[in-house]
């Protein structure tokens, strides 16, 4: 089947297998690995990209379910050479250690602040509750993003 | 320049990880590779009568299929188990992919190699197995019986029994005049170590050259390539192992695994490199699992208290077979049954047995949770009996400061501890007195959510390991830890270690250490690892190692590279090399502070070697191999404060404070995210994780969807602090923080968790505790009472994977 979609800002436009998953056409189709694959029950949530703004566990969502979409992953949330201000926070706040989780987290993150610009802590312990982490025992990716809502107004 | 160690270096390993630039095994490109699959066993006890891979090598796409008989000639050797920990240790012959037997659901029986993943998994589909199935053995008492043998040829499922009782009578003598006796029986539940990283791996062979390449996500490069190279049948000059970026260990990925090898030997055969994924199910069957153990706990105590005798036997779950270290991991945990506390006479002794599960190895900790666990909820039980509060217990048998270093009744010397004022510390910082009063008012208010809170003082035995004691504990190789320090021509410096870091910062961390060491900025350090043809000498990361023994190392050769540089500025500034000071980085004159020489202008002459005293060879580099002459012991006390509901048997983390010892900090921040993963990893122990086993020995729990992670909505955030003890085994002062967290936290909840059900009198809950355990011991105990109206019913609860009795209720309400 031909798939279209736009990832980064760069058209992608391939014949595949229908049942490629959206995750499968990011990582082996387009080339772009920085985005991770933990599980195959959607449980751990490291293979969150965005589509359309909003994020989504691209192991879960057909290649062929995502025609037409914009999709942005970890490689495009910031200029080359620059953090995103979500980024940027978890660095600061020490909210990363493998980092295997990091560009899934990072994105749910931004998301989340997307929809409640503001979330009280518990309302970002909710909000995290699809992306599963083994390293920094979350206290560090909390503080990171509400370090983050009340930095700023953070871009998409 | 300021001094960087000690302060809050943001990571230098940060930038890549955050945008994905950085390369996991999985996202290295490898032109040609072809995939492997893996056909597992779906019994897990089965003689296998033939293996058919026709209709899967019919498929298109697929290059090779092979059973466990067709590889068997690829091996020089069975897997290797590194830590025969008595001489009597039965340990039976394992390949990578099993020849006649499977032993556990997941033991490799059948291979496709195919040009794409898919058509490698498909195909794996198809290869058909005509299996015997056998009886299972799943749980660990009935294993010993030998009523059903894991392994026909040996003929019993005990693999060993190793003892630690430096004095028997004076345990007898403790036990026989003690005013208290302590006994319990705890269960470690198996857990399954979920790094979010699955494991992969490829092979890349030079055809010409014969060198093949291993990547791998390991933690142990280095130790992989000797093991591998003699397993399989290359000469370990011609097998180079990588491990790029890795996603998590835990100890899971401290192993010589069956994958690896099987990559390597196909890729040898095949003379094309092959890859392999491992799946998330497969890494909960065919990835090692931690824990495992049934804990006999037993304490004697004189009137006020105080500990008079520690006597702990344990039954130690192998699984199917013995992996690298697998026998050894309830020997790191042996010593320290005693604990932070001053304990005269000591027994333990632990029987390591077979079942037909996943083989266990080191997970999070490896033996010292385990330890940690049995003696913080016996020291509570003691307490009860003894009547006073478990702050106070602790207190009465604490070692003293003016004791150390302190020779242990199990036999180690601690090097240096000061335990009261962590202990204080904490008490003060989760308001112990006043969630007492509370916890006191919720009771008499007759309210059903109920406060608990728990104590875990502990000790850890890190830094492994001095090479002589490693020897004495029967494992075949040592412990020392090795660095290369060397200036480049512009003053910059490149760092080689042999640790392999997967998350801990040591690119950060080595950087500091350099950088104060020799004056330079942190950025214009390198640091080299986890790659044995840059790294060639290295023990690796485990055990809360690296900096103690890794870190001493790198200390020690910038010393040499220091001692070096001073004969060259010396030399330069036409001085007796007796005459010059060093500091941050600049030799000085003594008496003449303007006659100076910057360490980096030294590298250049050191490089240029226009004018080097006679006889010094050029360049500015040393090396350094450290073997430490003890183990460190890190220490510190957590508190946890649950609220635990009567009617749902829901708990509640309210509060949790961390206080940790760990000597001299190298960077406080990566000191607190040690503690908070682990605390969360400890925690979740108790909470929420189990590898739960049928009694035909499938796994029940082999998804992420069935085996509970944590996820931030399930704990809070935490209160850490520290307290600085350094050690005086190395010259940094430093201890190791790695495991620290896990090691102190189950206790910690689960103490708190049995303190807000003694209402009921509830002493035990085995972990995890659910709300379904916590609720039926809560039921039955009301039960109880309400029937009989007395003390001393028991009530038996919800039963433990391991077939063990569970959540033992005595006692009614008080």
């Amino acid at each position: 089947m031909k798939v279209a979609m736009t990832i980064n800002g760069t058209s992608q436009q391939h014949e595949i297998e229908p049942r490629v998953l959206l995750v499968q056409f990011i990582r082996e189709v387009a080339g772009l690995t920085g985005t991770n694959v933990g599980c195959d029950t959607t449980s751990c949530g490291t293979c969150t990209v965005l589509l359309d703004g909003e994020s989504v566990k691209s192991c879960t969502i057909l290649a062929v379910q995502a025609d037409g979409a914009q999709i942005t992953t970890i490689e495009g949330l910031a200029e080359p050479g620059t953090l995103h201000p979500m980024q940027e926070a978890f660095r600061e706040n020490h909210a990363l250690q493998c980092g295997f989780c990091t560009p899934g987290m990072v994105l749910a993150a931004v998301s989340l602040l997307q929809e409640n610009a503001h979330p009280s802590e518990q309302e970002v312990r909710s909000a995290l509750e699809g992306n599963l982490c083994r390293c920094t025992g979350y206290h560090n990716i909390v503080k990171a993003i509400l370090a983050a809502a009340d930095a700023a107004e953070v871009p998409a | 320049m300021t001094a960087v160690v000690g302060t809050r270096m943001l990571r230098k390993e940060d930038p890549e990880l955050l945008t994905g630039e950085a390369r996991y095994v999985d996202d290295l490109v490898i032109p040609g590779a072809l995939h492997l699959a893996i056909v597992r066993s779906t019994y897990a006890h089965a003689t296998i009568k033939s293996v058919d891979v026709s209709a899967a090598l019919a498929q298109p796409g697929v290059v090779a299929a092979f059973s466990g008989a067709d590889l068997r000639p690829e091996w020089a050797g069975p897997m290797p188990c590194a830590w025969p920990v008595t001489e009597d240790m039965l340990n039976p012959e394992h390949f990578p992919i099993a020849v006649h037997t499977a032993c556990y659901v997941g033991d490799a029986v059948a291979v496709v190699v195919a040009e794409t993943d898919v058509a490698a998994r498909d195909a794996a589909e198809l290869v058909e197995v005509d299996f015997d199935v056998l009886p299972a053995v799943v749980d660990l008492e009935d294993a010993l019986s030998d009523r059903v043998l894991v392994h026909e040829a040996l003929g019993t499922n005990r693999s060993y029994t190793w003892e630690l009782i430096p004095d028997a009578d004076a345990v007898e003598e403790a036990f026989a005049n003690a005013s208290h006796t302590v006994v319990e029986r705890y269960v470690q539940q198996r857990l399954i170590p979920s790094a979010m990283e699955t494991r992969g791996v490829v092979a890349v062979p030079a055809v010409y050259g014969g060198e093949i390449t291993l990547y791998t996500s390991t933690q142990i490069p280095h130790i992989l390539r000797v093991l591998a190279a003699l397993t399989v049948g290359v000469s370990e000059s011609k097998l180079r192992v990588v491990a790029p970026s890795v996603g998590g260990g835990f100890g899971s990925k401290l192993d010589v695994y069956a994958e690896e090898l099987l990559c390597l030997a196909l890729a040898r055969r095949l003379r094309r490199p092959v890859r392999w994924s491992e799946d998330r199910m497969e890494n909960t069957q065919a990835t090692i699992q931690g824990r495992g153990m049934i804990q006999h706990m037993e304490l004697a105590a004189d009137a006020d208290g105080r500990v008079t005798a520690v006597r702990a036997r344990l039954l130690a779950d192998m699984g199917a077979y013995l992996q690298l270290v697998t026998p050894g991991i309830p020997l790191l945990g042996a010593f320290l049954y005693g604990g932070v506390y001053d304990i005269p006479a000591y027994s333990f002794v632990c029987t390591g047995v077979f079942t037909t599960k996943t083989p266990t190895d080191a997970y999070r900790g490896a033996g010292r949770p385990e330890a940690t666990y049995a003696l913080e909820r016996a020291m509570d039980a003691l307490a009860r009996q003894v009547g006073v509060d478990p702050a106070e217990i602790r207190r009465r048998n604490f070692i003293h400061p003016d004791q150390f270093p302190y020779s242990s009744s199990g036999g180690l010397i601690f090097d240096s501890g000061n335990y009261e004022p962590a202990l204080a510390r904490a008490m003060e910082m989760a308001g112990y007195d006043q969630v007492r009063s509370d916890q006191a008012a919720r009771r008499s208010a007759g309210a059903t959510k109920h406060l608990g809170i728990g104590l875990s003082s502990y000790v850890e035995m890190c830094g492994l390991a001095p090479s002589r004691v490693l020897s004495a504990l029967r494992y075949v190789a040592g412990g020392w830890e090795s660095s290369t320090v060397r200036f480049l021509p512009t003053g910059k410096v490149q760092v080689v270690t042999g640790t392999t870091p997967h998350g801990q910062g040591h690119e950060t961390s080595w950087s500091m250490i350099v950088a104060d060491q020799l004056g330079v900025s942190p950025d214009d350090v390198e640091v080299l690892h986890s790659d044995t043809s840059i790294a060639p000498h290295g023990m690796d990361t485990y055990g809360s190692r690296s900096l103690s023994v890794g870190g001493t190392a790198l200390w020690l050769a910038t010393e040499k590279v220091i001692d070096k540089a001073k004969l060259i500025a010396a030399h330069q500034l036409e001085v007796a090399a007796e005459d010059l000071d060093y500091a941050g980085g600049t030799f000085t004159v003594k008496g003449s502070p303007d006659r100076t020489m910057a360490i980096g202008a030294v590298a250049f002459e050191a490089f240029t070697a226009h004018n080097l005293p006679d006889g010094l060879e050029p360049n500015l580099e040393a090396s350094s191999h450290w073997d430490p002459p003890n183990f460190t012991f890190p220490f510190g006390t957590h508190i946890c404060v649950v609220e635990v509901d009567e009617e749902t048997g829901k708990v509640d983390v309210l509060k949790y404070v961390a206080v940790d010892d760990c000597g001299t900090q190298i960077n406080p921040l990566i000191i607190e995210g040690q503690v908070h993963g682990g605390i969360v990893q400890g925690a979740a122990q108790a909470l929420f994780e189990e590898a739960i086993y049928d009694e035909d020995g499938n796994l029940v729990t082999s998804s992420l969807a069935d085996y509970l992670v944590p996820s931030a909505a399930d704990f809070p955030s935490m209160q850490t602090d520290t307290t600085v003890t350094p050690s005086p085994t190395n010259p940094m002062g430093v201890k190791g923080v790695g495991e620290a967290g896990t090691i102190a936290a189950a206790p910690a909840v689960m103490n708190a968790i049995i303190d807000a059900l003694s209402p009921f009198g509830i002493t035990d809950i085995d972990m995890p505790a659910t709300p379904q355990r916590i609720w039926t011991a809560i039921k039955q105990s009301t039960d109880a009472s309400g029937a009989s109206g007395a003390s001393g019913a028991g009530a038996s609860g919800a039963s433990g994977a391991n077939g063990a009795s569970g959540a033992g209720a005595n006692g009614g309400p008080r």
